[in-house]
């Protein structure tokens, strides 16, 4: 029983950081989404330079681990000048490397969209730019809806990798914690689960949303 | 070129060229690269005037359909000319020769032209009136009020005032070919291109997107369809056009095509159709 209530009275502690962790999560998502669409484009596009860079991109950022990643914004980038608080080196690291994942989403989600409906939209005096924005892109993103759901839910996880970057999200304040009150076991106890009711709800709204999306198409 | 002449094909010539991936043991041993080209078009001349609808018939590969798609430049020409209302479609002349033009304006010259594909190609997260009102919104700039009044009209107008919320998903085979015409007609080009407008149908359903074409060229609408319904190439075409391997080899109004056919491609299609138990209903 003494288990129980000792992990129960530590939540208060962590609860401070999931303000942090929602935040670190959805600046990433936002950095990840927009820069994900935009290498999707270039990966599609017709020039080749840019399906060239946007190839390299990805592949140089799913070939290196993520926790790399964060150390390398946030220890190496100040020698050159460039330093970035905690924070904001924690949604840099997380959105860049998410963008990556999601530009496959993405592509694979606007090379599914029939051809026809494009050659529709130029037979109705679509340019061929306005199409891929006004017909393609809307339905695409239907389409990526779970996928971009899913890759959401793995990064508030991966949030927790920003500890090692000093941002105080859940795992660094459990360390915190456990240096001054060794209660190991019901701290990190604590911050699984407050993990778990983090992710719970999420994956549950990405079911709704799409189960939502799919009864229109 | 007369005055009321809306499309004036001269003497297009289309080479579908498919290079055939080379292995990379065939490049080892240096065999030749593999180029396959197909002529589809050899030289088409065709006029249409104001107020025709002319059918193109011919067998599968005869080059109609592409000529169909080239005229909305939704494929390139190698040669020749293709003119709407006067303008080259696609292409800017220098120095005699052709050189594509910009996509804006290629996309401005398409309102022009109203195309029906053999698939409907309808938007499938838009309903029936989001297919109709989006192009007058995206391309003519109306407001949503007066988008939303000329899609009603032209739904009602196909028969689908009834359907105006259902998604293409909800909707028969016929229904998404009506709203694929409503979607262009609205447009008001001033020709209307049918792709093998009821290939794709199930036979019962054939004829209710038939009578809908019917009325609109009774309307004046002038068009162009391609198609391998002769029962209704037979009723509502003012000129039937018949090509063969890229070419148009006999051209004529449909009495005269159908009692006195003159070309063996021409007899041959019509016979083959004779035995054909599909009769179109219209």
């Amino acid at each position: 029983m003494d288990f129980i209530t000792d992990t129960l009275a530590v939540f208060p502690s962590l609860i401070g950081a999931v303000p942090i962790v929602l935040q670190l999560a959805a600046g990433a998502m936002i950095l990840a989404l927009v820069l994900g669409l935009l290498v999707a484009l270039a990966r599609i596009s017709q020039f080749k330079v840019l399906r060239a860079i946007a190839v390299f991109y990805v592949e140089v950022i799913r070939g290196t681990p993520l926790l790399v990643q964060l150390v390398y914004i946030f220890f190496v980038l100040p020698s050159i000048g460039i330093a970035i608080d905690p924070i904001p080196a924690g949604i840099l690291g997380l959105g860049l490397n998410y963008a990556a994942y999601l530009s496959e989403v993405f592509r694979s989600a606007i090379l599914s969209v029939e051809s026809g409906q494009t050659e529709a939209a130029l037979s109705l005096g679509y340019t061929p730019t306005k199409a891929l924005w006004k017909v393609v892109i809307p339905q695409s993103f239907v389409v990526s809806l779970g996928p971009i759901g899913n890759y959401f839910i793995a990064m508030v996880k991966d949030t927790a990798l920003t500890s090692v970057i000093a941002v105080t999200e859940i795992l660094k304040t459990a360390n915190i914690l456990n240096s001054q009150t060794f209660q190991t076991t019901e701290i990190y106890t604590a911050a699984a689960i407050l993990y778990l009711m983090l992710s719970l709800p999420l994956s549950r709204i990405v079911v709704l949303l799409e189960r939502k999306a799919r009864s229109r198409g | 070129m007369a005055d009321n002449t809306i499309i004036n094909v001269k003497d297009v010539h289309k080479t579908f060229v498919s290079e055939a991936k080379q292995s990379l043991w065939d490049r080892f041993r240096g065999k030749t690269h593999e180029v396959k080209r197909v002529e589809v078009l050899k030289g088409v001349n065709l006029e249409v005037a104001q107020s025709e609808t002319v059918v193109i018939l011919g067998s599968s590969g005869s080059g109609k359909s592409t000529l169909l798609r080239c005229i909305n430049k939704l494929e390139t020409i190698d040669a020749g000319r293709i003119y709407v209302h006067g303008h080259m479609i696609g292409y800017r002349e220098q120095n005699g020769a052709l050189v594509a033009e910009r996509a804006s304006v290629t996309a401005k010259k398409r309102t022009d032209v109203g195309m029906v594909f053999q698939h409907f190609n309808l938007f499938l997260n838009k309903t029936a009136l989001g297919n109709v009102m989006a192009p007058l919104r995206d391309i003519k700039n109306l407001s949503a009020a007066d988008a939303r009044i000329k899609a009603v009209h032209h739904l009602e107008m196909v028969g689908l005032g009834d359907k105006l919320d259902n998604y293409p998903s909800k909707l028969s085979g016929g229904q998404k070919q009506r709203v694929a015409i409503a979607r262009a007609l609205a447009m008001e080009p001033a020709v209307m291109l049918f792709d093998e407008p009821t290939s794709a149908l199930d036979p019962e359903l054939v004829g209710e997107v038939l009578a809908v074409i019917k009325r609109i060229a009774q309307a004046g609408t002038t068009m162009v369809i391609v198609t391998h319904e002769m029962q209704f190439a037979r009723e509502i075409a003012t000129r039937i056009v018949v090509m063969d391997q890229g070419l148009i080899v006999e051209e004529g109004p449909p009495e005269t095509i159908f009692t006195n056919p003159q070309h063996d491609k021409t007899r041959a299609l019509l016979s083959r159709s004779q035995t054909s138990p599909q009769a179109s209903e219209s």
